[in-house]
């Protein structure tokens, strides 16, 4: 690899590729360049591919092209290639931009000295008392036999699954369909957990009960808001360039001339931005810079009163008259119903949520108050794990939505109530084999599952009440530790009946994990299987405005790697041979289907199959008309794909939709938007014991530099260095009165677990709150959020409190972490 | 990787007693060794960019390095700092061109801070030029100094990192 103050260009007949980044919701489009190590483009425009004039200084804004968007790889035919992975100037998401994350994509790029160094190459199978890596035959006969020997006598309940369900990196059409089809249609088990949350659920259920949809905008709606409303958002780092390439031109007013051709007739003050986080994030910070402070209005309730400010708004603009009663009146239903129940005044908003009631009805006039030229608003709400982690998401989601149809708030261009988006999605699964939500982490508690695959999710580190589930998983594991211990020279067969015996009779648990890396889960499993990621696979998925794109393969994974499409297909086919071999047709039928070679072969049996004539029910994002995307079509749509659902293919061109609800028909089965109730319910009791017996609020999420990354992070200097372990921001003043600095080692702890971090004091932080990085792998943060969740078994992540105290102290920390305030201002 | 020293082994490396620089060379003849086929550094001919003495604490001083077109800045943060050379070890240099697109970081002296302002990445002065929070994926580009305890010249004469807009440090 060149040393840091050179790149190889790429020459003008470098090979080319689409890629979709596969970090976050946002999806930028990015352009692969490949090309032999031995040759290098040369600077003049006319000999590299980038077109650019390396022989001087480029001006500023000219291209992203750095270091760590470069790499070396390795064919599986030996020849070594320079990868450049540079973002897509015509792609409409990013518009040439890149992020801190997207922009290492070629970093992560496997190579064998590189980020991905530690990645699965072969099966690992572990013997007792080591690792040993073995054949994908040897893993699937262990894999395959043990499965069906619990099926045959214990029924698919005793399958457990915590698998990924979205797009992006480890997902996409493929592999939810893939995985979807083996647990759902062959295996039929309903114990099945999905990537961050201990059940089978949504994260929106409430406003999809309510007949709208979570995804309903485009981003370029965020242009021409009047109003860009966030809730539990922190856009900045967490949708990075939705945000700087969408609101950011609009809180400068550089969209006005749009706003005026798109909304003739309007009258279009300053955009106001209004965000509600009990914390001051970077985004508020960021947002002041660039809107100017008079046109932010940050509302920092406290911790889980979301609720009662969005009933307090609802009560307040139904009180002024400014909901919009013909809209109402004719596309909804149960207004009236909600609006009794909901009855919150500004006052008691204002004294449950710690809010002036001056700053609440600010609030109010610039989003819901028709404007000088007598128009609604274009008021878009959006909002991520504050609410969805919240206090009750089901009935936040509730009190949001019915404040956004009530000032009909969705639909319109310029709105929208939207979530942000963690992954990108990419659902296309069979129906789930169930009729009610199972607490899959408290039935594993419970002793409950005999063999545990966690697929492209990571538990240990990501679930809530994280200690106890890891503590006991760890124990219920070394329990078939000990039983393969003792083997000796065992056929597969014998291996396989000594793990029955294990989790059959003496409480232990099967643990398997496919994955790009061991993950925290080696600590506990039993297999790894290796799996592939976008650039070493072809994958679909879509992104937070339903944007579908192709990330295209360019490179082969490491080892015998492969996509989990077809990892889920190996699996199957694997057990189906054993049924065969028993002659056992109805469940040789059940495992077939997946004689797929490809990833498109998967993406054509699932999302191109749903709807069509004659297939089996499958509930997909794509809907009816995703069978007229192929791989072909995508691949020529390039990193501007189609927004699903898509409506035709016309002219040479996949033809989408960039907002949902324009006719006011909303997913309900009479096309009427519900309103729901949703009285101020306090906080559970659960938490509230909590909140009595420990100090400091422990709020937890995500951070710029590492979001939805962590697993290469973690072997990535560049990320390392910076976090190290997870941190703590922690008001100055706190940190004085319990002698903790920054670069100190605290331990967090409450009734339900003891964690570590690094302290970072920042003066934004408020007294007795803190904000500890989640899902990281140098301190948990969810070992100590409590079990307590929603209706729909959705956790209340956000809501634990925990006494602080000072362990001691790195030097290395002190020495090479920044801890600066992370607020520009 | 390169043979380079890691960046978090240099913090703590002359977080210590060494002054960051001191065995690379001073003087312009030494440094600018052709690239040729023996060579695997760029030939960055040293520029002296100040005297030790002449700095005031904690303000910025502009200068150009390797050539006319990659502004910099020189700042005497007033406490030793990994990297700083000097009698207290505490001077040190940065290109002022934002890592990720280009755009003119502006040093905050009252938190010893570079920042851009086109998409808000911030840059630690005194961790090295550490991103703080942003969207590069480089921190900001250290101009290597040495420092003459003879003449009190503080003399750029290799930059870590590559500057934004180039292929290569050197046009």
């Amino acid at each position: 690899m060149a040393s840091k103050d050179r790149v190889a260009l790429p020459p003008v007949n470098a090979q080319k590729s689409n890629l979709t980044c596969h970090f976050c919701i946002v999806g930028c489009g990015y352009h692969v360049y490949k090309w032999d190590e031995n040759t290098e483009g040369g600077r003049a425009p006319h000999q590299n591919a980038l077109g650019l004039d390396f022989r001087k200084q480029l001006p500023p804004l000219s291209v992203v092209m750095t270091p760590a968007m470069t790499n070396v790889i390795t064919g599986k035919d030996g020849r070594r290639y320079n990868i450049m992975i540079v973002p897509d100037k015509e792609c409409s998401v990013n518009q040439g931009l890149s992020s801190t994350r997207g922009g290492r994509l070629a970093t992560v790029m496997y190579t064998p000295d590189g980020v991905g160094k530690e990645r699965l190459k072969q099966p690992r199978m572990h013997t007792g008392d080591q690792w040993v890596d073995t054949s994908w035959d040897d893993a699937l006969a262990i894999y395959a036999g043990l499965s069906k020997k619990i099926l045959d006598n214990d029924g698919p309940s005793g399958l457990v699954f915590d698998c990924f369900d979205h797009g992006g990196a480890g997902g996409g059409f493929e592999g939810t369909w893939g995985t979807g089809k083996l647990m759902f249609t062959a295996m039929k088990t309903p114990m099945v957990r999905i990537h961050n949350r201990p059940a089978y659920n949504s994260e929106c259920h409430a406003t999809r009960d309510m007949g709208v949809g979570e995804l309903n905008n485009s981003y370029e709606d965020a242009e021409v808001a009047d109003v860009l409303l966030t809730i539990g958002g922190n856009p900045y780092e967490t949708q990075t360039n939705y945000f700087l390439a969408h609101w950011l031109p609009n809180m400068q007013g550089g969209t006005l001339d749009k706003k005026k051709k798109w909304f003739q007739g309007e009258s279009f003050e300053r955009t106001k931005v209004i965000i509600v986080d009990p914390r001051r994030s970077p985004t508020v910070a960021i947002s002041e810079s660039i809107a100017g402070k008079e046109n932010v209005l940050h509302l920092d309730i406290e911790p889980g009163t979301d609720i009662a400010l969005f009933n307090g708004l609802f009560t307040y603009v139904v009180e002024q008259g400014w909901h919009d009663k013909d809209f109402i009146a004719k596309y909804t239903k149960d207004f009236d119903a909600a609006v009794q129940a909901n009855k919150l005044s500004l006052e008691e908003a204002s004294r449950i949520t710690g809010v002036p009631v001056a700053k609440l009805r600010q609030a109010a006039d610039w989003a819901y108050k028709p404007k000088a030229s007598g128009h609604r608003p274009h008021a878009m709400h959006v909002y991520e794990k504050g609410i969805i982690w919240g206090n009750d998401n089901y009935l936040i989601q509730s009190a949001l939505v019915d404040l956004v149809l009530a000032t009909h708030n969705v639909g319109r261009r310029g709105t929208g109530v939207v979530r942000m988006g963690g992954h990108q999605e990419g659902y296309t699964r069979p129906p789930y084999p169930g009729d009610s939500k199972i607490y899959v982490d408290q039935e594993v508690i419970k002793g409950k599952g005999m063999m545990y695959t966690c697929w492209g999710a990571n538990p240990f580190q990501t679930t809530l009440n994280a200690e106890q589930h890891r503590r006991v998983i760890l124990h219920r594991t070394a329990i078939v530790k000990e039983a393969m211990a003792n083997l000796r020279g065992a056929t597969t067969q014998q291996t396989i009946d000594a793990i029955y015996d294990a989790v059959k009779n003496k409480g232990g648990l099967y643990l398997v994990n496919i994955n790009l890396y061991p993950t925290m889960l080696s600590d506990g499993a039993h297999l790894l299987l290796p799996a592939a990621h976008p650039g070493e696979t072809n994958l679909t998925s879509m992104n937070g405005e339903r944007r579908l794109r192709l990330s295209q393969r360019f490179m082969d994974p490491p080892g015998s790697a492969k996509s989990d499409c077809l990892i889920a297909a190996s699996i199957a086919n694997a057990i189906k041979q054993l049924y065969q071999a028993e002659g056992n047709a109805d469940m040789v039928a059940r495992f077939s289907g997946f004689d797929w070679k490809t990833e498109e072969d998967a993406f054509n049996d699932g999302f191109r199959k749903a709807g069509t004539a004659g297939a089996p029910p499958i509930d997909s994002q794509g809907g009816g008309t995703g069978y007229i995307a192929t791989y072909e079509l995508l691949a020529k749509a390039g990193n501007n794909g189609v927004q699903l659902p898509i409506k035709e293919y016309k002219d040479g061109k996949l033809i989408g939709t960039e907002m949902l609800y324009t006719d006011a028909k909303f997913d309900t089965a009479d096309g009427k938007a519900i309103f729901k109730q949703s009285p101020w319910p306090g906080l559970p009791k659960t938490v509230a014991d909590q909140k009595a017996k420990h100090r400091f609020w422990i709020n937890n999420g995500r951070v710029n530099e590492i979001w939805q990354t962590a697993y290469h992070d973690m072997y990535n200097e560049f990320a390392t260095e910076r976090w190290p372990m997870a941190f703590l921001e922690i008001n100055p003043d706190d940190g004085r009165e319990l002698g903790i600095a920054s670069g100190d080692v605290v331990e967090l702890y409450n009734d339900y677990g003891s964690t570590y971090a690094m302290a970072y004091l920042e003066p934004a932080i408020k007294k007795n709150q803190t904000f500890m990085q989640f899902g990281y792998f140098n301190g948990i943060a969810g070992d100590v959020t409590t079990p307590w969740v929603d209706r729909n078994v959705v956790p209340y992540y956000k809501g634990t409190w925990a006494t602080v105290r000072r362990v001691g102290s790195v030097a290395d920390f002190k020495n090479t972490v920044s801890f600066k305030s992370r607020r520009f201002a | 990787m390169s043979n380079r020293v890691s960046r978090r082994e240099f913090l703590k490396f002359t977080g210590g007693v060494a002054a960051g620089a001191a065995a690379l060379p001073t003087n312009s003849e030494a440094a600018a060794a052709s690239a040729d086929a023996g060579s695997t550094v760029l030939p960055y001919k040293a520029k002296p960019v100040g005297k030790a003495g002449g700095l005031a604490v904690n303000q910025a001083v502009t200068f150009t390095f390797p050539d006319a077109s990659s502004p910099c800045a020189l700042v005497k943060m007033g406490t030793p700092v990994p990297g700083g050379v000097g009698p207290n070890r505490d001077i040190v240099a940065y290109s002022t061109l934002c890592t990720h697109m280009g755009c003119p970081v502006a040093y905050d002296a009252g938190q010893k801070v570079f920042k851009c302002p086109c998409h808000f990445s911030m840059f630690d002065a005194e961790k090295g030029g550490q991103m703080i929070c942003g969207q590069a994926t480089e921190n900001l580009p250290r101009v290597v100094l040495s420092y003459n305890a003879k003449d009190d010249a503080v003399t750029a004469v290799a930059i870590d990192g590559l500057l934004y807009g180039r292929q290569s440090n050197i046009l």
